[in-house]
C-alpha cells in the first residue's frame, strides 16, 4: 500500500519529498495506534487492578468510564509545567524527550503481521536492544537536571537496575537467535510455524520466563519499580514534573510495556501466527482471522501480566532486585545459553532436528 | 550532492561538535552527555559505512551500558570546579603546545595519505539481504578465533581482578549480611518451639476474698 503511495507521489514529486511524506505516514500508522493503545492501557490497568481489589475503578467519565484516558490527557495538557529555578533548565526540558523518543523509535522494526513492518531489517532484534537501551537517559537526566535528592536517589537506582537486567534480557535473546539462526524479527515468527508447540516458548521455557521477568525490571514495572518508589523517594526521578512533562514521562513508561509484550510475542510466542495451526479442523475453522489480530490477543495477554502482577506482588526491596538480577537470572541464562548450545549439537527432541 | 553525502556531513559535524563541546564545557555531566551524542552520531556513520553490526553494538555497549556507569559515577561526584580551572592560563602553552603535537601525530597516521579516498574507494553497495551480522561472525569464529578466545579470556581475568580488588567482606560486628540461602531453607521449628507446661493456679486470692 505504501510502496503504491510512494510512486504515485513520486511521479509529480521530487523523489526524496516521495520517500519523506510516505515514511512519515508510515511513522504516524505506527504510533498513533501505539498511543491510543497507552490511552486506553492506562484505563485497563486501573480498572483490572481495581477489579482485583474488589472495587469499580474508573466509572464516571462516558459509559463504563471509557472515555476516562481522554479527560486525563486533557486535564495532563492544561496543567501548568513548573520548571524548578534550581534546576538545570535544558536538561530537564530535554529529558522527556529523551525517554519517550527510544520507546517510539524501536517500533520502526516491529512487524505486525507477515510483511506489515516499517523497516524489515537484518538486525532487527539488536535494533530493538539498542535502541531500548538509550532509554535509560531520559530517567538519569531527569533526575540529575531537577536538582532534587529524591529524583536523584530515582535516577541512581534506575540506571544500576536498567542495566543490570539488560544482560539477562540480552542473553534470554541470545538463546532466541541461535534456535530461530536470525536476528531478523519477520523470520523468526517464520521459523516458529507449524502449530504451538513449535513456538519458542517450550524449548526455551526458563528463558521466556526470564525475558519477561527482566522486561517488567526494564520498564520499572512493579514489584521491580523502586526507580519510582512512591512510599520511600515519593516518585523518584519524575518528582520535580507536571502536566504534559510528566504525561511524557508515562507514556514512554507505557509504550516500553508494550513493545516488550511485543516482543516477547514475536520471540517466543509465535507472533502473528494463529495457535491453531496444524491443529486439523480448528485451523480452517480460524484460518480467516488476520494475523494482526492473533498478535494482538497475545500482547493483550502480556499486558494483563503486567497489570496483574502489578496488583499481586509487593515490591522488591533494592538490594534483593540486584540480587535476583545478577546471581539468579544471569547464571540462568548463560547456562541455557550452554543448553540450548549442546541440544542443538546432539539435535535433540523435536524442535532442534 | 546526494542523500548520503548530507547525511554524512551531519552526522559528521554532529560528532565532530559534540567531541569539542565534550571537552570544553564545564560540567562534567554535561561533558558525559556530550560524548554519548559523539558515540550515537558516530554510530550513525559506521551504520553509513555499511558497518550496521558495529553501529547497532557500538550503541547497546557504549551508549547504553558504559556511558550510564560513567553517568551514575560522575553524578554523584562533588567536584569542586574552581580547584581544577586552576593554573588554566599558567599551563595554557604547554597544552597547546601537547595538543598540537598529538594533533600532528593523529594526521600523520591517519591523514589522506593513508586513509585518503585513493586507499579506500567507496564499498561496493552489498546486495539487500547479504547479513552484515554473519559477515562479522564467521571470520571472528573461524579465522580469528584462538584471537577472540584471547581477549575473552583477557576481559575475563580483567573482571576477576576488579572484583577480587573491591570485594572485602566486613566482620559480621560492623556490618550485617544476609544469607539469603538460609532465609530460604528455615522451617517453622527453626523458628517456633511448642513448649507443654503446667497451668499456674493462684488459689490464695479465693482465701482472701472469704476472709472479707
Amino acid at each position: 500500500m505504501f510502496n503504491a503511495l510512494q510512486n504515485w507521489l513520486s511521479s509529480f514529486l521530487y523523489d526524496w519529498l516521495a520517500i519523506l511524506i510516505t515514511l512519515l505516514l508510515q511513522a504516524v500508522a505506527v504510533i498513533l495506534p501505539v498511543m491510543l493503545a497507552v490511552a486506553w492501557l492506562t484505563f485497563a490497568e486501573r480498572k483490572v487492578i481495581g477489579y482485583m481489589q474488589v472495587r469499580m475503578g474508573p466509572n464516571r467519565v462516558g459509559p463504563a468510564g471509557w472515555l476516562q484516558p481522554i479527560a486525563d490527557a486533557l486535564k495532563l495538557i492544561m496543567k501548568e509545567i513548573v520548571l524548578p529555578a534550581q534546576s538545570n533548565i535544558y536538561l530537564f526540558v530535554i529529558a522527556p524527550v529523551l525517554a519517550i523518543a527510544p520507546a517510539v523509535a524501536a517500533w520502526a522494526v516491529i512487524p505486525f503481521d507477515d510483511g506489515v513492518v516499517v523497516a524489515d531489517i537484518d538486525a532487527g532484534v539488536l535494533y530493538v536492544l539498542s535502541v531500548a537501551s538509550i532509554a535509560v537517559y531520559g530517567i538519569v537526566v531527569s533526575g540529575w537536571a531537577s536538582n532534587s535528592k529524591y529524583a536523584f536517589l530515582g535516577a541512581l537506582r534506575a540506571s544500576a537496575q536498567k542495566i543490570s537486567y539488560e544482560i539477562a534480557m540480552g542473553f534470554a535473546l541470545v538463546t532466541v537467535l541461535m534456535v530461530a539462526d536470525t536476528m531478523n524479527l519477520t523470520k523468526i515468527v517464520e521459523h516458529q510455524q507449524g502449530g504451538f508447540w513449535h513456538w519458542y516458548w517450550i524449548p526455551l521455557l526458563p528463558m521466556f520466563v526470564v525475558y519477561f521477568i527482566s522486561g517488567l525490571a526494564e520498564t520499572n514495572r512493579a514489584p521491580f519499580d523502586v526507580a519510582e518508589g512512591e512510599s520511600e523517594i515519593v516518585a523518584g526521578f519524575h518528582v520535580e514534573y507536571s502536566g504534559m512533562a510528566f504525561a511524557v514521562f508515562f507514556l514512554a513508561e507505557y509504550a516500553m510495556m508494550i513493545l516488550i509484550s511485543f516482543m516477547t510475542a514475536i520471540m517466543f510466542m509465535g507472533g502473528w501466527l494463529s495457535p491453531f495451526e496444524g491443529i486439523p479442523g480448528l485451523e480452517t475453522l480460524f484460518a480467516w482471522v488476520p494475523g494482526i489480530v492473533w498478535i494482538s490477543l497475545k500482547v493483550a495477554f502480556l499486558l494483563f501480566l503486567f497489570l496483574w502482577f502489578r496488583a499481586t506482588f509487593p515490591r522488591y526491596r533494592y538490594d534483593q532486585i540486584m540480587r535476583l538480577g545478577w546471581k539468579v537470572l544471569i547464571p540462568l541464562t548463560i547456562v541455557w545459553v550452554f543448553v540450548v548450545g549442546l541440544m542443538q549439537y546432539f539435535k535433540l527432541g523435536p524442535w532442534f532436528n | 550532492m546526494t542523500f548520503e553525502t548530507f547525511i554524512f556531513y551531519l552526522l559528521g559535524f554532529i560528532a565532530a561538535a559534540s567531541g569539542l563541546m565534550m571537552i570544553t564545557v564545564k560540567n562534567p555531566v554535561k561533558a558525559a552527555l556530550w560524548l554519548v551524542l559523539a558515540f550515537i552520531a558516530t554510530a550513525g556513520l559506521w551504520i553509513l559505512a555499511q558497518a550496521e553490526f558495529l553501529g547497532l553494538v557500538l550503541i547497546l555497549v557504549y551508549v547504553g551500558a558504559v556511558m550510564v556507569l560513567f553517568l551514575f559515577v560522575v553524578m554523584m561526584l562533588d567536584i569542586n570546579l574552581v580547584v581544577l580551572k586552576e593554573g588554566f592560563t599558567r599551563y595554557l602553552p604547554i597544552g597547546a603546545v601537547a595538543a598540537l603535537a598529538t594533533f600532528a601525530l593523529i594526521y600523520m597516521v591517519v591523514g589522506p595519505d593513508r586513509f585518503g579516498l585513493q586507499a579506500f574507494p567507496a564499498p561496493t553497495p552489498l546486495p539487500a539481504d547479504a547479513s552484515n551480522t554473519k559477515m562479522i561472525a564467521v571470520p571472528l569464529y573461524t579465522t580469528h578465533v584462538y584471537a577472540f578466545i584471547l581477549a575473552a579470556v583477557l576481559l575475563l581475568v580483567g573482571i576477576v581482578a576488579a572484583i577480587s580488588l573491591t570485594l572485602r567482606r566486613r566482620p559480621p560486628k560492623e556490618v550485617q549480611y544476609q544469607d539469603i540461602d538460609a532465609q530460604v531453607k528455615v522451617q517453622a521449628k527453626d523458628r517456633f518451639e511448642m513448649i507443654k507446661m503446667a497451668p499456674v493456679v493462684e488459689p490464695e486470692i479465693k482465701k482472701e476474698e472469704k476472709e472479707e
